[in-house]
């Protein structure tokens, strides 16, 4: 009994710091270098803390954005939530590259009514009405969220990868569906269209379930936005970033945070 | 489409005087591709294709693409192509198959000889090349063999694989 209760005691102390830290979002492509007329691909969208392990939550698609090889828009089909993951098809019809999009945005803010921390969460557009009016010390932050993954049919293109200009975006310099263990690639993060200059990129390897390491590595943007990283295994990896712009003259803070998958093929 | 052989036999006698200097020593080249017998319960002949390649390894050439040129249940023959997972990034997936004088069904376990006329190598300068063979079977694996040769003068080479490929043996003859 004893080494039960010291167990859930170290066991409660290591969820600690994990559970602070915001589950990862990630929407993982069943294939994304395919041939033919035609294919179809599977993906599973959740949010986790080990990445494409579905043992959380199920993301919520209603941002879904899918751009095909010309530019054009393409419809998601056979959509369908579960407990822990959702998924969906898409069938390539064209050849050329598509990305595949979770785009979401939120409002929130942190104030303080008599001394007492309040929240509220709801469109940005009844913020300026929703608090009270005794409201002290508000805090407003608006997230902007992009989850994406790429999948090309035939030779790959870039018309879908053309950035929108809103919020954090990956734009390539290495082909997204170029990828191969023992090459360096390097992307360009920017945010609103600009170059991100100095921020985190997280990068790690799918089946973290299947080995004790978690061979997670962090690199950062140059000047230009631009990172490199070097794939030392064929998998599945996921990338992710982060940056926080605070609020200031009356103005909310921003959130703005990118998620990728990306296939690297041996 | 019965008109194409004509206009292509007519190009390429225009051509032919042009390059006369270049080709000055007109070889062939004949790939040797030795496609192991396997055992297993579930066989399919492999996927394999042949092709030049410079000496930083980007693609000079395609000589031939051995793929299942029909469609079943299971799909297109053409499906399966990026399976080829390093031609195909290098290369094939920048054309569209079938292509003349290039693919053709899959092969048995065997010897196979890849013959390229000279002329068909017309726009390969002389130089040290890789000849690269790569295998790719259903439910097997994957296999490269590079076999380094000199394009300019008659020479051999030889190479071999250990699993999904026997022996590559390269002539550039005359």
């Amino acid at each position: 009994m004893k080494k039960t209760f010291a167990f859930l005691t170290l066991a409660a102390v290591l969820a600690a710091p994990l559970s602070a830290q915001a589950h990862r979002a990630w929407l993982a492509p069943t294939s994304t270098v395919l041939s033919g007329n035609d294919a179809w691909v599977g993906f599973d969208a959740g949010m986790s803390n080990g990445v494409f392990i579905p043992d959380h939550a199920a993301m919520r698609l209603a941002g879904l954005t899918i751009t095909a090889p010309d530019g054009s828009t393409a419809q998601a089909e056979n959509l369908h939530q579960a407990k822990y993951r959702s998924s969906f098809d898409l069938h390539l019809s064209q050849p050329g590259t598509y990305r595949v999009a979770n785009v979401g945005s939120g409002f929130m803010a942190s104030y303080k009514q008599g001394g007492e921390a309040k929240r509220w969460r709801g469109a940005e557009a009844d913020f300026a009405t929703a608090l009270p009016a005794d409201a002290t010390e508000v805090e407003a932050v608006r997230t902007e969220s992009r989850t994406e993954t790429f999948v090309t049919l035939g030779a790959p293109n870039e018309t879908a990868l053309a950035p929108t200009g809103k919020g954090l975006e990956l734009v390539p310099v290495t082909h997204p569906n170029d990828l191969v263990a023992g090459e360096a690639a390097t992307f360009k993060l920017l945010l609103n269209g600009q170059p991100a200059a100095d921020v985190e990129v997280a990068v790690a390897r799918n089946g973290l379930r299947y080995r004790d390491n978690p061979e997670e590595v962090t690199v950062k943007t140059d000047a230009e936005g631009a990172f490199s990283v070097t794939w030392s295994e064929a998998g599945l990896y996921w990338l992710g970033a982060a940056v926080r712009t605070p609020g200031a003259n009356g103005q909310p803070g921003v959130n703005a945070s990118w998620n990728g998958a990306l296939e690297v093929l041996p | 489409m019965r008109k194409l052989p004509l206009v292509l036999t007519a190009a390429g006698l225009a051509a032919a005087p042009a390059v006369a200097p270049t080709a000055a020593w007109a070889a062939d080249l004949t790939v040797n591709v030795e496609l192991p017998r396997i055992s297993s319960a579930s066989y399919h002949r492999p996927y394999v294709a042949v092709w030049i390649e410079k000496p930083d390894q980007s693609t000079a050439q395609t000589l031939a693409v051995w793929y299942q040129q029909t469609r079943n249940s299971e799909g297109d023959g053409k499906d399966w192509l990026k399976d080829l997972r390093t031609w195909w990034r290098k290369g094939g997936r920048a054309m569209t198959m079938p292509a003349d004088g290039l693919s053709g069904p899959t092969k048995a376990p065997g010897r196979h000889a890849v013959t390229v006329p000279a002329a068909r190598l017309r726009a390969l300068p002389a130089g040290q090349y890789n000849l690269v063979v790569e295998a790719a079977r259903e439910l097997g694996g994957r296999e490269l063999v590079r076999v380094p040769f000199r394009w300019g003068a008659a020479n051999t080479a030889a190479g071999s694989g250990s699993t999904e490929l026997g022996a590559v043996r390269v002539a550039v003859t005359r």
